[in-house]
């Protein structure tokens, strides 16, 4: 590594390297970017994202108290294990074309029906209470995922609303897929 | 929590998820009650209202425990491993946490769920086995190449970690989706060394309380 820096292997529109960049956008974490056009998809990135935060532990993405840290798991596993998987592009590829949307569409709406309550027990400003967490992290990605997919979001207020407080803090604006390396000049912000 | 003040575990006797979970109840030395819910019976017990409340995504495992309900296999491990830190199950190296972590993340967040009963579902039946064949041999194919720097007795070095916990129950799937083992001889040896273990026995799909009858060990 030249420097010293990070190299973080990412593709603009991935939801999963997106989940990084705001990790180490908000840890201040200085990096370098070598853009893959492969859809590498991984549900491995959580464990990137806990790494940083065992290294690097300020600011925490992760309560001190153990009960919130299984409720950020949790969510964080609900959307990299339990929806993404299930829409990322070499999934879709193995569906019948003229099924692909629906598939993704479903995908989707299951993981976020079951967010969506599972949020009224422990959301507070954020996914879980008042702070940032990995929940988070996971969060604004699978909304951007869902939008592209035409999913309707009206059944899902709390996700909504958090998505929106989320999206005007730095780290996600300077993360996000507009703002990439590799982002494509007609999708540039 | 039950009156006795056992956690209680709700679980399939053949869901790989649900036997990560109890194989980590195992090893930590946690008793337990189990409360067993059918994927398939009644259309699906974990289709309930009682059990959705319980866990919105209907699925197991979900553990009652210390007050709270948790769901997420890897989310209840963790929450083990903070509460009930001995044995470990994960090694105090960050570095090696993140390849256990790693291991953990492809087969229960890349394999597994593209495997499970509800998305075999939404594809065509003819389809369905070459369907969980390749979701299995795309991510036993990452395993093993990445074992070959990580595993020493086990997954992650010597000793067993959460790593290990998912392996064992997705070599079961494997073998349930007659996948050919050969190409994976790493998986295939670290499996065989892990189902020799006393908590990977007692918490084997083949000894359940619904295990059915001609299933049982």
């Amino acid at each position: 590594m030249q420097a010293g820096k990070p190299i973080l292997y990412s593709y603009f529109r991935s939801s999963c390297s997106w989940r990084v960049r705001i990790a180490l956008a908000l840890k201040g974490i200085d990096y370098e970017t070598v853009p893959i056009n492969l859809i590498k998809d991984g549900g491995q990135q959580l464990a990137i994202i806990e790494y940083l935060e065992e290294t690097r532990p300020t600011p925490r993405l992760l309560p001190q108290d153990p009960k919130k840290r299984a409720s950020v798991r949790m969510i964080s596993d609900l959307i990299a294990g339990g929806i993404q998987p299930l829409q990322n592009l070499s999934v879709l590829k193995q569906v019948r074309e003229e099924m692909q949307l629906t598939w993704a569409q479903n995908a989707i709406t299951s993981g976020f029906n079951a967010l969506e309550q599972i949020l009224q027990s422990t959301a507070g400003i954020y996914c879980v209470g008042d702070e940032v967490t990995m929940a988070d992290l996971c969060l604004v990605p699978q909304v951007a995922n869902a939008e592209r997919f035409k999913v309707d979001l009206t059944p899902y207020p709390t996700i909504s609303s958090i998505n929106k407080r989320l999206l005007v803090l730095e780290a996600f604006q300077v993360s996000h897929p507009c703002r990439q390396p590799d982002t494509p000049t007609e999708l540039r912000a």
